[in-house]
């Protein structure tokens, strides 16, 4: 992080100033922007402009936000908090098995593997198709059917990330565990699975921030009112709210305020997390 | 694919276990460990990709399908509107991936170097990445409308007169390419930062001793070191950007008319107006499209990472 390729004497404070009042226009404003707008009132919001609330309407706006359509947005945020549960858990706990099998145990299948691995990375999934099998299983708008869509979906990355990390564990723990009797359960879950809380922080935090803002696979696999995730919400307000800005925007408010948090708390990991990959290749 | 896989590991294990050494009889690292995965991976990501190359030459209600050759096709490339698709999806993933690759590498050099705020540089520029793309999708068609926006506001105070952005059917698809690459550069700038930073520091000391300019420190050190941040750059953004749906969903819905369609909003169109077998072959062509880019350029590009 502080290795630094320019060893210059002091910092450049103009090339400085220039950086961080270009950051400021380009990505700080819009968020400002959002915040102003959720907070004016109907008629000033409508007016687009980047300008001082006239009439401060936090409060207000964000109970009419909360109760619009039955209070829908309570229930696509339990939605949504199901979901990045369920799938980030099941993610997590069956990508690690694969990714920890796959890196020790050296077989014919590993180059199979490995190629359905990468393919899950670059291949787009096969929409109809998909709801043709969630409709076979009676998994086709149901919670557990978007849950599984999202785990098959984000395996492939996720076994990435653990095999890269598994590799760094010696293998004498292995072998020491099952010279102490433990079979291939207890080996995995009681000595591997421990060792992987680094990977697994970041394995969770990255796969959460997508299933979170995932917003094609609810549309296609979870459609109708009822069973709205957040990022739905977000979709069918702008319909309902089309001349309500400060409500929508009140919406993007809250809706970003997760990632906000998550970001805060655990940016480097995050970044670890996603630039995985770009030293090695 | 996956159940030949589930139904042949227990032979394959005993098969393993037995010429082991000394008295182990099964391995510590039992197969039947894919098979959760294996089973969800399967049915929800192999089957269907498989099964799409069939239901794509059907007519198809999802209950019932009826086979009809190659037709789908032959509608989705006679068809301009869906053809068009095709071409905006190739624009669309070569802009948005050449400006990632230039702008982050750009930031990343910009944001290793000594400059004061770097740690809010970096916050600033990567936490777009992390935000919901339709909520940034909304938020930049409200920034971009021609008359009351922001953008053209802030274009006005300078003397430019702005363009109509997403309501003109000569920028519409680049407005959105703009505000993808407004939201994606961050991930690319931190993967160039972190290929950038892992460079050892004896070779920008050598360059400096040897009389190297920034210049030549970045065409003969940087260049050619962050290969690996490179490549992973491009092949990510390509990925994303072929596939790309939520954010011109969220800003144009393919319009004004059909001029920023790509093949993911025709397949949904197609999805949502019934014709299931139609958006399938929609589908099989993104596949054939994303496969015949992604799988050479990655041979290409890393050749040694071949055997992970």
């Amino acid at each position: 992080m502080s290795a630094v390729p320019h060893r210059k004497p002091r910092p450049n404070y103009l090339l400085s100033a220039v950086a961080i009042g270009a950051s400021l226009v380009v990505f700080v404003v819009p968020f400002v922007f959002i915040l102003l707008t959720a907070i004016k009132d109907r008629r000033q919001a409508a007016e687009f402009d980047f300008s001082w609330p006239q009439q401060m309407q936090f409060v207000q706006n964000f109970i009419d936000v909360v109760q619009a359509r039955d209070y829908l947005l309570i229930i696509a945020y339990i939605n949504s908090t199901i979901l990045t549960v369920a799938s980030v858990a099941i993610m997590a706990v069956t990508s690690a098995m694969v990714a920890y099998v796959l890196q020790r145990r050296r077989s014919r299948w590993n180059g199979f593997v490995n190629f359905l691995v990468l393919s899950g990375l670059i291949i787009p999934p096969a929409v109809v198709p998909t709801i043709w099998v969630l409709q076979r299983l009676g998994l086709f708008r149901t919670m557990p059917g978007l849950i599984l869509v999202e785990v098959a979906f984000g395996l492939a990355f996720c076994v990435l990330l653990f095999q890269a990390f598994i590799a760094s564990i010696p293998r004498e723990l292995d072998e020491a565990a099952v010279i102490d009797g433990a079979g291939p359960v207890r080996l995995f879950f009681r000595v591997i699975f421990p060792l992987l809380r680094p990977v697994i922080v970041t394995v969770v935090l990255v796969q959460s921030v997508f299933v979170y803002n995932d917003f094609v696979n609810p549309l296609y696999f979870l459609p109708g009112e009822q069973n709205a995730t957040v990022q739905l919400t977000l979709y069918n307000f702008n319909s309902q709210f089309n001349t309500q800005y400060n409500l929508l925007f009140m919406d993007i408010l809250l809706i970003t305020i997760p990632p906000l948090i998550m970001f805060l708390a655990f940016n480097r990991q995050i970044v670890a997390g996603m630039t995985a990959g770009a030293v090695k290749g | 694919m996956a159940t030949t896989t589930v139904g042949r590991t227990p032979t394959r294990e005993r098969a393993a276990g037995k010429p082991g050494p000394g008295g182990r009889a099964r391995s510590p690292y039992p197969y039947w460990f894919y098979l959760p995965a294996a089973v969800i991976y399967g049915l929800l990501f192999i089957i269907p990709t498989i099964t799409a190359f069939y239901f794509s030459l059907t007519r198809w209600t999802i209950f019932d399908s009826q086979f009809i050759g190659l037709d789908n096709y032959v509608t989705f490339f006679r068809e301009p509107a869906l053809v068009s698709g095709l071409t905006h999806t190739l624009i669309y993933a070569a802009v948005t991936s050449a400006a990632k690759v230039v702008l982050g590498m750009l930031l990343a050099i910009l944001l290793t170097s000594q400059i004061v705020g770097r740690g809010f540089l970096r916050s600033v520029v990567f936490f777009p990445v992390l935000v919901s793309t339709i909520g940034v999708g909304l938020t930049f068609t409200v920034l971009m409308n021609p008359e009351q926006g922001l953008i053209n506001d802030a274009l006005a105070v300078v003397g430019i007169d702005g363009p109509a952005w997403l309501t003109d059917p000569r920028y519409a698809l680049l407005s959105v390419a703009l505000v993808d690459v407004w939201k994606g550069v961050g991930l690319a700038t931190v993967i160039y930062i972190a290929g950038i930073v892992s460079i050892p520091s004896e070779y920008f000391e050598a360059a400096k001793v040897d009389g190297a300019g920034a210049w030549d420190t970045f065409r003969r050190i940087i260049l050619p070191l962050a290969r690996p941040a490179t490549v992973t750059v491009i092949l990510l953004s390509l990925i994303g950007g072929l596939r790309s749906f939520d954010l011109i969903w969220a800003m144009t819905r393919g319009g004004p008319g059909f001029t920023s369609d790509v093949i993911a909003s025709v397949i949904y169109k197609q999805y949502q107006a019934g014709f299931y077998g139609l958006s399938t072959a929609g589908n099989v062509v993104l596949f054939l499209v994303v496969t015949a880019i992604v799988f050479p350029l990655s041979r290409l590009l890393n050749r040694k990472e071949v055997d992970l």
